[in-house]
């Protein structure tokens, strides 16, 4: 029963990082560029939360709302001011603006609200279930956590294969010139790109800071990176790729805090990336661009 | 011959950087030894040395390679343990301090280097930004797996534990010089602003002369077009380690300096994991990609600015992100230097510090 | 024995047969030319020659050294270097600089002698600089030997380009389309330019060309390349004369 608890707590946090990672991929693919802050947007999301059912006593539901919303007009706002003035320019150089965005948002928090903890009130209202009569015992939070990740998995595809917005996201991230020339606004396509991840980082805040109730302004910088190397890990730029590299993540890291070491999870996590990437270069569901010679 | 005093151009480019070390270092000496240095400048001038050995080194693999590395900070951190074990092992062994602190930095770079070249082999066959992510992931195994070591000395030799304390095993009259979280305590303090100065001219010259040699060109040409670069016998491997092990040897240096000015050394978050290697990474982007002083400067500058901002408290940190997006914006943006260019005002940083036409 | 004979060369990617059982034979000095339409397979047969992809089958023999499937640097080591269809210089270096990388294999010094300018750094620097300022003087391009090879006008950089290649002291010279996006007057100057070569650095070149002026201008025998199949070989007018070869770039 252990195993399978810690592999069902595996798969829940791996799907924070899946959702987390679908943000991160879609920006690739389309934007071309490493949002570094988007883990900290994950890490707003969840103060807005906080704000509002713990400081001004609003419903829940409410809080949900205004944290989606806030980070949606946040991502595109950075989108907007940080980001657009360098595209075409060296990805280096956008990278280190994502790096100076993420510090902005880190310290501005923390003059707000101070680098105390905060002491994070679950929004999920489901009790757990407790199944095998009380051996194996699934939190509220967890599953939905994972339910989520699926809802949100199964639309981001729909979205994009289905739609006319998803298309011209499909058509930007293969060839921005082209879809230029064929008449979609390449602005407005990224712009939504970004929302979107933003709006999904919101989600993901809310459903960790909900399993594990700890929330500082740094909360996001760390699953913000794990999120990243698990979106390389599916193959950046693809959605089902970030799914499977963000649970995949997340068991790893479980069951590396459970069986091996909880000091050395991270090093654990770390080292089978490096592994896969070893083995297949572009990660798992990555494509291999040949260089035309 | 033309090319002969242009050739003598980026060699006279070279002096006047090492010139600039130079003057700043009899000012601020002199400043220091006079007692005209205020405490808080005093403190940083082996930090501003450190942090600029490492802007320069990390400049070698992404300014003149042209890899994303996001894990130099690993590499400083395996030179800082490595040679504060040896000193603390020696300490009674080897008398001479300054003899023994020598080899403390030898030691240091070469452990990084062998982890550079290690690391490089496999890592560098990976494209780009996969590159990236993975230098990024063997910074933070690095750190993860130092952090949670112990090793002791006995009169049996050496213990390893990766546990606790309890594991090692050792009997009483053993010592234990790693321990775990608690890092490497009772360092003797020996790093100084003159050392740093030194390392960091010895940096200097080792990164612009290899710039301006053959190997430097190999390794450049690989940057530039690596499909064009074989085509005329490179052989890509092999310079890309050579870049990456002498750059990660040079941040081994930074960390042995970094690690003798401190009295207990832990490696903590903070100053050895991902947020260390990309505030170097920034130093080296905002100073100019292969461009050794610009890296020195920004790397003195951004560090200094978080001190000098102090007297605005709370707000200083804000600040200096709102500084960096503003100026990265500046420097890059196609829109914004349309606009200098119609004002004629020069870069803000050179580019690089390569020969410019007549 | 010829220079460069390749017989039965041939590579499929997946399940598309590129080229099928392409044979060639070119004498030392000769200035031979690969033609035929686009797609045809041509700059894959370069990067086959070259080291690039490897050969499903067939046998590439340079001065009767057997180098199919070798490794690019191999390759350029054995005697072949190439241009590429679009220019590929080292655009942050300088124009000298640029050479001078293609002069790195045959003037050498290691890494520590560089770094602790050693004597035998001086030395070799002083005549490598030599030796790629001869190389620029040939081309016409010493008084930009100092710029940036991302500055100079095009037809410039083709020459750039070929005075790199050269650097390698090769025993073959391999051009593609090396008059691509050239004006009549620049074409001009590039046939006199790689008829000099070949007189004057004793060299063999063989050159992927759409540019029919130039091909009949400078080519002494030409091989027709069709949907990955040898259509055509032989003296260059009988070959353009060929009603075959006609049709295939016409088409009915």
């Amino acid at each position: 029963m252990g195993f399978l608890s810690y592999l069902i707590s595996g798969i829940s946090l791996g799907s924070v990082y899946a959702i987390i990672a679908l943000g991160y991929t879609m920006v690739y693919g389309i934007a071309k560029m490493l949002n570094f802050a988007h883990g900290d947007v994950i890490m707003i999301g969840s103060y807005v939360v906080f704000t509002s059912t713990m400081m001004l006593g609003l419903p829940v539901p409410v809080g949900i709302l205004a944290s989606i919303v806030i980070c949606t007009v946040l991502g595109v706002l950075i989108e907007g001011i940080a980001y657009r003035p360098l595209r075409g320019t060296s990805s280096l150089a956008v990278l280190i603006t994502a790096i100076g965005v993420s510090y902005f948002l880190q310290n501005a928090v923390q003059l707000v609200y101070g680098a105390n903890a905060k002491s994070f009130k679950s929004v999920v209202p489901l009790k757990g279930v407790s199944l095998a009569g009380g051996a194996l015992i699934i939190s509220g939070e967890t599953i939905v956590t994972i339910a989520s990740c699926i809802i949100i998995m199964v639309g981001l595809q729909m979205f994009v294969h289905k739609t006319k917005a998803g298309h011209a996201m499909l058509a930007v991230s293969e060839d921005r010139q082209a879809a230029q020339l064929m008449g979609i606004n390449v602005n407005r396509t990224i712009s939504l790109t970004f929302a979107i991840g933003s709006g999904l980082a919101a989600i993901a805040g809310m459903l960790l800071c909900s399993a594990y109730p700890n929330l500082t302004p740094t909360t996001g910088a760390m699953p913000g990176i794990k999120a990243f190397t698990a979106a390389v890990f599916g193959g950046i730029g693809s959605i089902p790729g970030a799914m499977i590299g963000g649970i995949l993540l997340g068991i790893i890291e479980i069951l590396g805090k459970a069986y091996i070491s909880t000091q050395l999870a991270d090093a654990i996590v770390f080292s089978v990336l490096i592994i896969v990437l070893l083995v297949k270069p572009t990660g798992i569901l990555g494509k291999k661009i040949n260089e035309k010679v | 011959m033309k090319f002969m005093k242009n050739m003598n151009k980026t060699t006279r480019q070279n002096m006047i950087t090492y010139a600039m070390v130079i003057l700043a270092y009899i000012i601020f000496q002199t400043l220091s030894v006079t007692g005209n240095l205020s405490s808080l400048m005093q403190g940083l001038l082996v930090p501003l040395c450190t942090y600029s050995i490492l802007a320069v080194s990390l400049n070698l693999t992404v300014g003149v390679l042209g890899e994303l590395s996001l894990g130099h900070a690993g590499f400083m951190c395996i030179g800082a343990f490595s040679s504060a074990f040896f000193t603390a092992c020696t300490k009674d062994i080897i008398t001479n301090d300054l003899l023994r602190f020598m080899i403390a930095f030898l030691i240091a770079a070469v452990c990084a280097g062998i982890f550079g070249i290690l690391i490089g082999i496999p890592v560098l066959r990976l494209q780009g930004d996969y590159l990236a992510i993975v230098t990024l992931a063997f910074g933070e195994i690095i750190k993860n797996i130092i952090n949670a070591m112990y090793v002791g000395l006995d009169e049996n030799g050496f213990h390893f534990s990766l546990k606790d304390s309890m594991s090692l095993n050792m009997t009483e009259n053993g010592r234990i010089i790693i321990k775990g979280a608690q890092g490497i305590t009772g360092t003797a303090r020996q790093s100084n602003f003159t050392i740093g100065i030194i390392l960091l001219l010895l940096t200097l010259v080792i990164v612009l002369n290899l710039m301006n040699s053959r190997s430097g060109r190999a390794i450049m040409s690989i940057r530039d077009n690596r499909i064009a670069a074989e085509s005329v016998g490179i052989d890509i491997t092999k310079y890309k380690i050579m870049a990456f092990a002498i750059s990660a040897s040079l941040a081994g240096l930074a960390g042995c300096l970094y690690a003798h000015n401190l009295s207990s050394l832990t490696a903590l978050p903070k100053n050895f994991g991902y947020n260390m290697s990309i505030m170097i990474l920034v130093y080296v982007v905002l100073g100019g990609m292969a461009n050794m002083r610009g890296s020195v400067i920004a790397a003195v500058v951004l560090t200094m600015i978080p001190e000098l901002l102090r007297e605005i408290g709370e707000y200083r940190m804000l600040i200096y992100a709102v500084i960096m997006i503003v100026m990265m914006i500046f420097n890059w943006s196609p829109k914004v230097k349309t606009w200098r260019e119609a004002h004629s005002l020069k870069d803000v940083f050179h580019k690089r510090n390569v020969k410019e036409a007549k | 024995m010829a220079l460069l004979e390749v017989k039965n060369l041939g590579i499929s990617f997946g399940g598309l047969r590129a080229v099928n059982e392409f044979c060639i034979k070119i004498e030392k000095g000769q200035l031979y030319g690969l033609i035929g339409p686009n797609g045809a397979g041509k700059t894959t047969i370069f990067n086959m020659l070259t080291g690039v992809y490897k050969p499903t089958d067939g046998i590439i023999t340079l001065d009767g050294q057997n180098i199919t499937g070798k490794k690019t640097i191999e390759i350029n080591k054995a005697g072949i270097a190439r241009t590429f269809q679009n220019i590929r210089l080292f655009k942050d270096l300088t124009v000298l600089d640029n050479v001078k990388v293609g002069l790195h294999n045959n003037y050498k010094y290691s890494t520590v002698e560089g770094i602790l300018r050693l004597p035998a750094y001086r030395r070799t620097e002083k005549v490598m600089n030599e030796r790629a300022m001869e190389l620029l003087e040939v081309f016409g391009i010493a008084e930009e030997a100092e710029q940036l090879a991302a500055n100079l006008p095009y037809g410039k950089q083709r020459k750039l380009e070929i005075a790199r290649a050269l650097a390698t002291d090769p025993k073959l010279l391999l051009l593609d389309e090396p008059a691509a996006g050239m004006n009549p007057n620049e074409t001009l100057e590039l046939m006199e330019t790689i008829r000099f070569v070949r007189d004057n650095f004793d060299m063999t070149i063989l050159l992927i060309e759409h540019d029919m002026k130039l091909v009949s201008g400078i080519c002494e025998e030409l091989t027709v390349l069709n949907f990955g199949q040898v259509l055509a070989q032989g003296e260059t007018s009988e070959v353009l004369n060929n009603p075959e070869v006609i049709k295939a770039y016409l088409g009915e």
